[in-house]
């Protein structure tokens, strides 16, 4: 199992900076301190961050956000952005309502 | 119900279409989806005229590049479905569409994926107001719905993206107050550059945005200049009125129904890509990707990418034979490594290149400043003088372009067989048609009478703004720079149909500015 207690030794405490009440996932409002204290609470994937926070999860669906998520996470973690592997892609990959998925097939099934 | 194609093409725009039509031509079926009311991707906003080589489409301009691409897959009977947003892609080729309120199936033997790319953003305080918005937003704005993004306007970018579109803000009828980079030099065509300095417009290199200001929309910007740490430097700041910032800080190719399929991806400083080999096969048989989803280029490298696509898959499914296949694409692959050549190759992103391929020095001052010096410019083969008109040629970046060699019916230009050699000029006596300067997709050349008997000169210059001036209009000659050098009358404009709305603005300046006056600005009393 991974030491999760070492990983995060590694990259020092979390330390406040000035703009991080600065939104970066402008879809569900969330800033650049909540992505950065996440780290420091131990979700050091994007999949971990996505889920806890939904930054990524809003109307755009990360295309704003999740390059600028990604250099906020690999800061944190004193890696490469290229190092840190992007969200899943999951259908459906555009924001689509219920009732539409419900039709899916293309008949209505009452 | 699944409905079954031989090839399904995700995205209208250049690759998609392009593909489409190469495949249709080989007795393929493809249906077309694009999420888009309109198909052709970013070509219908695109208003300036490409570059490139005349055998593909250099000096047309983007949105008849799109016009001939949507004649030609009519013809064929490509079948485009608008309004349709592909929801999902499954290894086994299955495709899920949105069209209307109802999600179908399709299911192709190959599926191109041409989705394009989007518009990276860069975050700083107040970036969330209204009024920040990206360029190719304010180009969607401006060139596909009429609207006018904004009144006074600054730049972040200087990538061909940043600068094209500042210069279309300003045909608009924007005032563009600034064009900022935190780079140290400019990232896009130097020529791109020229014309938008020319207007007046200064650039700040090593500058980036601290501060969008404003309460409930944009009102004022904040920028200072940045270290080569990208830290900023206190005491630098200088502040704007404006009321829209665009941000034109690159591109992220829109790779994610790749991903989803399974197809092996890599994650490069140009965006999240998949492997794919030369003919943009995917690492999964029979899923293709063609254009920006598969690498950051041009609309004219994306066409011929999605004609190979189109050609591989027609062989694939046995639609054509190989060594059919084979010629085909060899063709293609050598426009499009010509289009990969010269100083902007992707091989030489990000180097800072000090000499042309002829060994001239490139101007410090264009990439820093945005123009070239008055005593740069004299250095470039396509800068001559001589008695009576002659073009002076202000190209000084080897890229790859070579409409005016073709276009001057005198030969007065030549290029030669290397398409990113600097133009030079000939002997041969030059008619002052102008053709050359229409051609020149980068606003580079102009014509020059160095002494009209009178101890004026004349400037002839390509001029793309409204109103035009009319004949006798006096105003101000402003220099590379965008500053005033002399007084200046209009002897003439014309206009024709050849030179594809590109006014040929010739003004009367004292005969020692006319190597120093290169734009015009008309001065109401």
């Amino acid at each position: 199992m991974i030491d999760i207690r070492e990983k995060l030794d590694a990259i020092g405490p979390y330390v406040p900076a000035p703009d991080d009440d600065m939104l970066v996932c402008r879809c569900e409002e969330v800033t650049k301190g909540e992505i950065r204290q996440a780290v420091h609470a131990g979700m050091l994937t994007i999949e971990e961050i996505r889920r806890f926070l939904r930054c990524g999860m809003g109307l755009c669906q990360g295309q704003t956000c999740g390059k600028l998520v990604k250099g906020i996470v690999a800061r944190e973690l004193h890696v490469s952005p290229l190092d840190i592997e992007p969200a899943t892609s999951r259908a459906p990959m555009r924001p689509t309502e219920m009732r539409i998925l419900a039709r899916d097939g293309g008949e209505a099934h009452e | 119900m699944i409905e079954r194609y031989d090839l399904i093409v995700i995205g209208a725009g250049p690759a998609g279409l392009s593909a489409a039509i190469e495949a249709a031509k080989n007795g393929m079926k493809p249906i077309v989806f694009d999420e888009n009311a309109k198909p052709g991707g970013q070509l219908f906003k695109q208003i300036h005229k490409f570059f490139g080589s005349k055998e593909h489409k250099a000096k047309i301009r983007g949105f008849n590049i799109g016009y001939e691409l949507l004649e030609e897959a009519n013809k064929l009977g490509v079948d485009v479905r608008l309004n349709a947003t592909v929801v999902g892609l499954y290894d086994e080729k299955e495709v899920t569409v949105r069209i209307g309120d109802e999600i179908k199936h399709f299911k192709g033997d190959s599926v191109l994926v041409a989705t394009g790319a989007s518009e990276n953003m860069v975050t700083f305080k107040g970036w969330t107001l209204p009024g920040v918005i990206g360029a190719g937003a304010a180009q969607t704005m401006m060139n596909l719905h009429h609207i006018k993004p904004g009144n006074r306007i600054l730049m972040l970018g200087s990538g061909n993206v940043g600068l094209v579109v500042s210069y279309q803000l300003m045909q608009a009828g924007c005032e563009v107050v600034a064009l900022v980079d935190a780079a140290p030099r400019i990232g896009g065509y130097g020529v791109h550059a020229a014309k938008i300095s020319r207007c007046g417009v200064p650039f700040y290199l090593s500058h980036t945005i601290v501060e969008a200001s404003g309460t409930d929309r944009v009102t004022g910007v904040t920028i200072a200049q940045v270290d080569s740490h990208f830290n900023f430097i206190e005491g630098t700041e200088k502040t704007f009125d404006v009321d829209t910032i665009c941000v034109a800080v690159g591109l992220s190719p829109m790779s994610q129904l790749l991903k989803q399929a399974g197809v092996k991806m890599k994650d490069t400083p140009g965006g999240y890509v998949p492997e794919c080999d030369e003919w943009g096969r995917t690492s999964v048989p029979g899923i293709f990707a063609a254009g920006d989803v598969s690498g950051i280029e041009e609309a004219s490298s994306a066409m011929i990418e999605g004609r190979i696509a189109g050609s591989v898959v027609s062989q694939d499914l046995g639609f054509i034979d190989k060594s059919e296949m084979e010629a085909r694409a060899s063709e293609l692959e050598d426009a499009l490594g010509s289009l990969r050549e010269g100083m902007f190759a992707p091989k030489n992103r990000g180097k800072l290149i000090e000499k042309t391929e002829e060994g001239i020095d490139v101007s410090m001052n264009l990439l820093e400043h945005g123009f070239v010096a008055d005593d740069e410019i004299e250095r470039y083969p396509g800068v001559t003088h001589r008695k009576g008109i002659h073009p002076v040629i202000e190209c000084t970046q080897n890229i790859p372009c070579n409409p005016c060699q073709d276009a001057c019916p005198k030969g007065c230009i030549s290029i030669g067989e290397n398409i990113t050699s600097l133009p030079t000029v000939t002997e041969n006596p030059c008619i002052g048609c102008g053709m050359c300067v229409a051609s020149c997709s980068g606003q580079a050349i102009f014509l020059v009478d160095e002494d009209t008997g009178d101890g004026y000169g004349t400037v002839t210059l390509p001029y793309e703004f409204l109103p035009i001036p009319e004949k006798g209009t006096k105003g101000v000659a402003l220099g590379r720079d965008g500053h005033e050098v002399c007084e200046a009358e209009v002897v003439s404009v014309r206009s024709a149909k050849v030179f594809d709305h590109t006014n040929l603005l010739t003004m009367k300046v004292p005969k020692n500015m006319v190597m120093k006056a290169r734009f015009f600005k008309e001065v109401r009393l």
